[in-house]
């Protein structure tokens, strides 16, 4: 009733090509971003912020990148978290190493030092596919960690290998308070995802989707395997190593080789797959479910009396497993799937046929 | 009829989300209470190590509401979250927990490197000070530099000179070390890395030869580590193990042939987890601990009879672990903790309670002598402690233990720590720190 397209004609080329081509979708994102920019910063406390909106939206951009890689492109990666190291590790040697220079260009160049280094691990790809992708990638994981805790000049010779973010100053103003580190993440995240949602959109994207659905196909109709391919390498690993330096810049503010292991790279799997394999929005959702349930499960069991707090902590674990279960089992193409279909639904209600 | 049904279900578990969500706002707390955060794990690989120490930790808190009524009135109250040893799962829990109670978070102690390392960026801005009993960061010593940052007791630097100090003792004279070869065997994470600049400077001051091997986290493999080192042939092995790696380690050498009795791990690897596990392979192991086992000390009596006996049940499911190592080092965090609230209030107020402020004052003003031990109940338990706002540890005794088969038999005294190379070391790391983040040294 309330979700119709009806009588919403197209009568310019850019109206046919918008992003969102329903009225109410767009409202609706105009809302969810009036929320995230307006709102939010000036209702929200420290510790939504800092516990649970940055890593929400550090979590979303490195799914967000994985997702291009592995979603758009059909490349199985578990090098996430090592391209999200090699993010943080280049940020902060920038910012250490180069006197006076933008922390937000520290950034980008932590992100294209991610992007080569994804590259160069990307290259087997054109001769392997599928699970020896991933084991290939795997390779990246290890590889990574291994060098960022074996050479201590990346680390700048930190006596356990721990970096420590320096203070963010941005034309002169300093984003020290949780509520301005959020509105930075926010930003750079809702740019990255409008980027990334176009790319998905030109031919770029099509590209990458054509190669997934059939590599031989795409090359019989004229793409260059071995650019797409490395291409998607680059931008999802540029995607993540900014991840990466938000991690360690606006969440943690000192970080290991350590807090990138291979886990944090099947838990960024784990998102894409519950949010959407091959969508922006099931980064987001995938990034939500991973991210918030287990704090919210922690904070929920707390309120049953009576239990011995050892066998809530475990107890969390087995609901959240059984939940991901479920809601894998009700859709196995994700919560952002289950959201197209609740979209049809709407469309139909309240007079399904 | 049946994608109806299962999205009635969807919208049911999307309630009880929900539901959870707002029924956990926070409970009305009563004034007159002090609150103390408990970033504990249960879970996970390390559990043996949360469940002990912070057993330890709230028994004696228990201990002091039910015995003393609190610290001169004021009761102590605690609430746990689950950190699973992570450090993105702690600043959640740090920052859900900072605010509680009516004075907000009194002190924090993680025992974790990694979460200590991510918090202790916060502590200024919260003033909450971060107590790292025993653990990273050793640099915070230097409390000119680490306002907020405890690593009272001793720190992996101390124990790292005292280790080697045993190890003269046992060759016979420090200058005997010229020409040995020790390994390193360390966890791949910042807390095993900590102590491979103080090993470098004393390889130097000393003349032997030390290797660091890397073991990767979790450590459940050790095969290709402990070939190596037999191909080295070292005269002492050090295990900085932590969880898993240390029955592994012992089971791993036995296979390799290197003797038990020179192999020397730091406190993190010797618990009766650390061995029990390792069986035989563990016999005549040696581990440096700033505190015994053992469940003799009046302190742990007055637990059992105030917070185990008549009915009540204490914070550990297994009683047997009471006088353990990770429950005694729990033990000695309250015992601290509560000196700290204590000596606070001696200046603040008594009766009051402190904030995260005058609690940093408690601690860096801490004077815990023989005749205070003795009247905690804690003679022998730990060594005499004081701290100063300049000196951020206070001690770094450490005794060494031999594990008999059964149980750890202590085999040194106190061995007090090299604080000429230590010291140094500390000042020279904060102040590394102090530039790279900007911080000003504050006047001692």
């Amino acid at each position: 009733m309330f979700y119709r397209e009806a009588g919403q004609f197209k009568t310019t080329y850019p109206a046919d090509q918008q992003i969102l081509p329903i009225r109410q979708d767009r409202y609706a994102l105009g809302a969810i971003l009036v929320l995230a920019f307006l709102i939010i910063p000036f209702a929200a406390s420290d510790y939504w912020f800092t516990a649970i909106l940055i890593p929400f939206l550090i979590f979303a951009l490195a799914a967000l990148g994985l997702n291009i890689l592995t979603g758009y492109t059909g490349q199985l990666s578990l090098g996430t978290a090592g391209f999200m190291a090699v993010g943080a590790f280049a940020a902060f040697n920038f910012v250490l190493r180069v006197p006076g220079i933008p922390v937000l260009v520290a950034f980008v160049l932590a992100g294209l030092t991610a992007a080569l280094v994804g590259l160069a691990f990307g290259l087997p790809s054109l001769r392997i596919k599928g699970f020896y992708l991933a084991v290939a990638t795997l390779a990246a994981q290890f590889f990574i960690e291994w060098v960022l805790i074996k050479f201590g000049w990346f680390s700048n010779y930190n006596s356990s290998g721990v970096i420590t973010a320096q203070p963010i100053v941005i034309l002169g103003y300093e984003f020290n308070t949780p509520r301005s580190k959020y509105l930075l993440t926010l930003c750079i995240v809702a740019l990255l995802a409008l980027a990334a949602k176009n790319m998905v959109r030109s031919g770029t994207g099509r590209a990458w989707m054509a190669v997934r659905d059939m590599d031989i196909a795409a090359e019989v109709i004229g793409i260059r395997i071995f650019r797409v391919k490395l291409l998607a390498f680059a931008v999802s690993s540029f995607y993540c190593g900014v991840a990466g330096a938000l991690w360690a810049y606006a969440h943690l503010g000192s970080v290991e080789p350590a807090a990138f292991t291979l886990e944090r790279s099947f838990q960024i799997l784990f998102m894409i797959i519950i949010g959407g394999v091959g969508s922006i929005l099931g980064s987001f959702l995938g990034a939500a479910f991973i991210v918030l349930l287990p704090i919210l499960l922690d904070r929920g069991v707390h309120l049953i009396p009576g239990i011995p707090r050892d066998l809530l902590s475990n107890l969390e674990f087995i609901i959240f497993g059984g939940l991901i279960i479920f809601f894998l089992a009700v859709e196995p193409h994700g919560l952002a799937r289950l959201w197209q279909i609740g979209k049809e639904k709407l469309r139909l209600w309240p007079f399904p046929h | 009829m049946i994608r109806r049904s299962s999205l009635n279900l969807r919208g049911a578990a999307l309630c009880a989300a929900l539901g959870a969500m707002i029924g956990a706002a926070a409970p009305v707390s009563a004034q007159n209470e002090q609150f103390i955060p408990m970033l504990s794990y249960r879970v996970g690989p390390y559990a043996a190590g949360g469940t002990g120490f912070h057993g330890g930790f709230i028994d004696y808190l228990d201990m002091i509401n039910k015995r003393d009524g609190g610290v001169n009135g004021v009761k102590l109250t605690w609430e746990e979250c689950e950190t699973e040893y992570k450090n993105d799962r702690g600043l959640e829990c740090y920052e859900r927990l900072k605010k509680k109670g009516p004075t907000g978070a009194t002190m924090v102690d993680p025992l974790s490197t990694g979460i200590t390392y991510a918090i202790s960026d916060r502590a200024p801005t919260d003033k909450i000070p971060v107590v790292s009993l025993a653990h990273g960061r050793s640099d915070a010593a230097d409390g000119r530099v680490f306002e907020y940052v405890f690593p009272l007791i001793t720190s992996y630097w101390s124990q790292s000179t005292a280790k080697i100090k045993f190890i003269g003792q046992r060759e016979g004279g420090m200058d005997k070390l010229k020409g040995k070869k020790i390994v390193n065997l360390y966890h791949g994470s910042a807390y095993g890395k900590e102590t491979i600049p103080v090993l470098d400077v004393q390889a130097k001051k000393y003349g032997f030869v030390v290797t660091h091997i890397e073991v990767p986290h979790p450590g459940n493999e050790q095969q290709s580590q402990w070939l190596q080192i037999r191909q080295i042939k070292p005269d002492w092995v050090i295990l900085r193990g932590w969880g898993v790696m240390n029955p592994t380690a012992l089971r791993t050498a036995q296979r390799v042939g290197y003797p038990a009795n020179k192999i020397l791990g730091v406190w993190w690897s010797g618990a009766e987890e650390d061995v029990l596990p390792a069986g035989d392979a563990a016999k005549s192991y040696i581990a440096a601990s700033f505190h015994p086992s053992g469940a003799e000390f009046p302190v742990i009596k007055d637990i059992m009879k105030h917070v185990y006996s008549g009915g009540h049940k204490g914070n550990m499911d297994d009683s047997k672990r009471i006088g353990q190592q990770y429950y005694n080092r729990g033990l000695i965090q309250g015992i601290l903790a509560v000196e700290g609230i204590r000596t606070a209030q001696e200046k603040f107020g008594k009766g009051k309670p402190i904030t995260g402020e005058q609690m940093k004052w408690g601690l860096e003003n801490l004077n815990i002598d023989e005749k205070r031990l003795k009247q905690i109940g804690a003679s022998g338990l730990m060594s005499p402690l004081r701290s100063s706002c300049k000196d951020h540890e206070g001690g770094g005794a450490v005794k060494f233990m031999q594990w008999d088969g059964a149980k750890w038999a202590v085999i040194t005294d106190w061995i007090q720590p090299d604080q000429s190379i230590v010291r140094p070391m500390v000042e020279e790391a904060a102040a590394k720190y102090a530039k790279e983040k900007g911080v000003t040294p504050r006047k001692c």
